[in-house]
């Protein structure tokens, strides 16, 4: 692992207000990616009920809704992120913190 | 007290889908959720984008269109052939899209709980955004096989419905349903989430395929009952065909029209009613297709315009029989008192032939309509069908205050009624009967006036010749009974004259019988002889 790949992923969840479910949604998801991406992520958190254009605009249905921009391809995992196994399979990343993917980190 | 009870009922908000608001009683029940069922391509979409389309474009009223089964892409090309222009709709502000089709390129994983707060908060975006008063959601199973747990998707769009209503929206859901006499829906939920159910069925009926729309439940309000036919017509999108709409309407008239034959005018006791509707039936030959010529010529000789709607015979052995009869039918459309449609029954259904006929006769308004022969046109579709068209044709004849006239082919050639006839005969208001007449061996040509509604005429069965210059009518066939029976039996002079003396003389002196006035049916009897 260079340190190129730092920045590798780029994550974007979309909640709805500042429910339960987002509040929890929210938990597992930082503590998935720091346990499995220390350092390597970018997470943005956008609430569609301010931003409903950023939400057509990505077709955006349920939310939470998880989307792994980069690295490709792209990713969605919807529902409040409590099964890890299934938010690692939707981010390709196996729990001994090493990718999946082969592709090489972008500049 | 009964102005409270006004004040609270449902509001109706008029879709402009030709005659739905009809049947809807004034329309979709205002700021109300709707579920619209229907099987694969029974016109659920259509319906839902023409509820939004004539509300941009007739009534100002905006509207928002969330897809969740095509895309916004393949809906506005696939609307186009509709005549609506959705691109510049969208530009203009009249109409939004939520695009909530599937993107097969992205895989979507499911980890715990959620729920479709996004949806929702992009179509309240969409409404805002256009000031939207009108809402389709095409289609909730759709959204059903988006996502694998069922139970959260019922419990969001119980949400989204309820939401749609405190939007004061008036929303159109529509629901895919596997069978046309089944379940309401897939999911057996979707009836639950609307307020109102209607129903769009597209059943294969003996090889031909019917579209009906049947309102099964609006809550609070009235509408009405039973399938009504409709069909989608390009640039007009859905039209639905009422059939009780029209028939208590309509006015009825004094005023008479020349059957085109002297005769024929006596024995109607002076000619055709102006708004009526008469059915000419008899067998092959018989001279159906003369009354029809001479009822067009009768018209043009006043300048009167008529519309006659072919379906047995071609264009040119039309104007050549015409031609014989002495009727010039080129010359009549050149002079602009004739308008001929000619064409093959089969190229259509039948819903379609009554939208074009009634097409032609607003643009041509004619004062005359001649069918031949009715007897061709069902064959195209299914007995419902036909009756409906049949009923749908007249009313809307007499709805225009013009006369029409149609055809029916029997399909023996001695006496016997047709299919037609049973089912059309109480629609019409006259009934004129042709038969072949067979008589000491040879075949003479009989015609009777059997029903003529609001006037006297006569009953009796006269004898008629057809030479160049058209049809001449005779005498009665009095010593003959069993003529309409198809088994003529000649009677002799004594039991005439014991039959016609117990029978009223003065009834048959009144219906017109000009010759019977004048002498005794003895004499006459014997005159003949």
């Amino acid at each position: 692992m260079s340190d190129a790949s730092a920045a590798a992923y780029v994550l974007k969840l979309y909640v709805t207000g500042t429910s339960p479910r987002t509040s929890i949604a929210i938990a597992n998801l930082r503590r998935i990616c720091e346990q499995e991406l220390q350092g390597r992520y970018e997470l943005v958190i956008i609430d569609v009920v301010e931003h409903p254009q950023l939400a057509e605009d990505e077709k955006i249905l349920a939310t939470p809704t998880l989307i792994k921009q980069l690295p490709p391809p792209l990713r969605r995992v919807i529902g409040d992120l409590s099964d890890k196994e299934k938010v690692l399979l939707g981010l390709e990343l196996q729990p001994t913190q090493k990718p999946l993917t082969n592709t090489s980190p972008r500049p | 007290m009964t102005d409270q009870v006004t004040s609270v009922s449902v509001e109706k908000l008029p879709t402009g889908i030709t005659s739905f608001d009809v049947i809807a009683k004034g329309g979709l029940p205002k700021h109300r959720t709707t579920l619209l069922s229907g099987t694969a391509g029974s016109g659920k979409t259509v319906f839902a984008m023409h509820f939004l389309a004539s509300g941009i474009r007739d009534a100002g009223e905006n509207g928002v269109f969330v897809t969740f089964e095509e895309s916004a892409a393949d809906i506005r090309l696939n609307m186009g052939s509709f005549g609506w222009n959705l691109e510049q709709w969208e530009r203009e502000g009249g109409l939004a899209f939520v695009d909530a089709s599937p993107d097969p390129s992205v895989e979507v994983i499911e980890s715990g709980t959620f729920d479709l707060g996004a949806l929702l908060a992009r179509v309240q975006n969409a409404v805002r955004k256009v000031g939207a008063r009108r809402v389709s959601v095409d289609s909730l199973g759709a959204v059903f096989s988006q996502f694998s747990d069922q139970s959260i998707v019922r419990r969001e769009l119980f949400r989204i419905a309820s939401a749609l209503k405190n939007m004061e929206v008036t929303a159109l859901l529509t629901a895919e349903r596997t069978l046309d006499y089944g379940p309401v829906a897939r999911f057996g939920v979707e009836e639950f989430i609307a307020d109102n159910v209607m129903i769009l069925r597209n059943v294969l009926d003996d090889e031909n395929r019917r579209r009906t729309i049947e309102i099964l439940k609006f809550r609070g309000t009235d509408h009405q009952k039973g399938e009504f036919p409709f069909t989608i017509v390009p640039q007009k999108g859905l039209v639905v065909i009422p059939l009780s709409a029209m028939q208590l309407k309509q006015k009825s008239s004094d005023i008479r029209i020349s059957s085109g034959n002297n005769d024929l005018d006596k024995m109607c006791g002076g000619g055709f009613f102006r708004d009526s509707v008469i059915l000419v039936s008899g067998a092959t030959g018989t001279g159906k297709t003369l009354t029809v010529t001479q009822f067009l010529k009768g018209g043009a000789d006043k300048g009167e315009r008529s519309l006659l709607l072919a379906f047995e015979e071609s264009r040119e052995q039309l104007f050549r029989n015409a031609i014989g009869w002495g009727a010039d039918f080129e010359r009549m459309e050149r002079d602009g008192v004739l308008r001929v449609l000619c064409d093959y029954p089969e190229v259509t259904g039948l819903e379609d032939w009554l939208l074009a006929i009634q097409q032609v006769v607003q643009e041509f308004k004619p004062t005359r309509v001649a069918l031949d022969s009715l007897s061709a046109l069902e064959r195209v579709g299914t007995t419902k069908a036909f009756r409906e068209f049949v009923i749908g044709l007249t009313s809307f004849i007499k709805h225009q205050e013009i006369t029409g006239l149609f055809t029916s082919t029997t399909p023996t050639l001695m006496g016997g009624a047709s299919i037609t006839e049973g089912h059309i005969s109480t629609l019409t208001d006259s009934i004129v009967l042709l038969r072949y007449v067979e008589m000491f061996g040879e075949m003479k040509r009989g015609i009777t006036v059997l029903k003529m509604r609001g006037s006297a005429h006569d009953k009796g069965i006269r004898e008629f010749n057809i030479d160049k210059d058209g049809m001449h009518l005779g005498r009665t066939f009095r010593n003959a009974t069993g003529i309409l029976a198809g088994t003529p039996v000649h009677v002799s002079p004594n039991d005439l004259e014991r039959v016609w003396s117990n029978l009223d003389r003065d009834e048959r002196v009144s219906s017109g019988d000009d010759e019977g006035a004048a002498m005794s049916r003895h004499q006459m009897d014997r005159r003949r002889k």
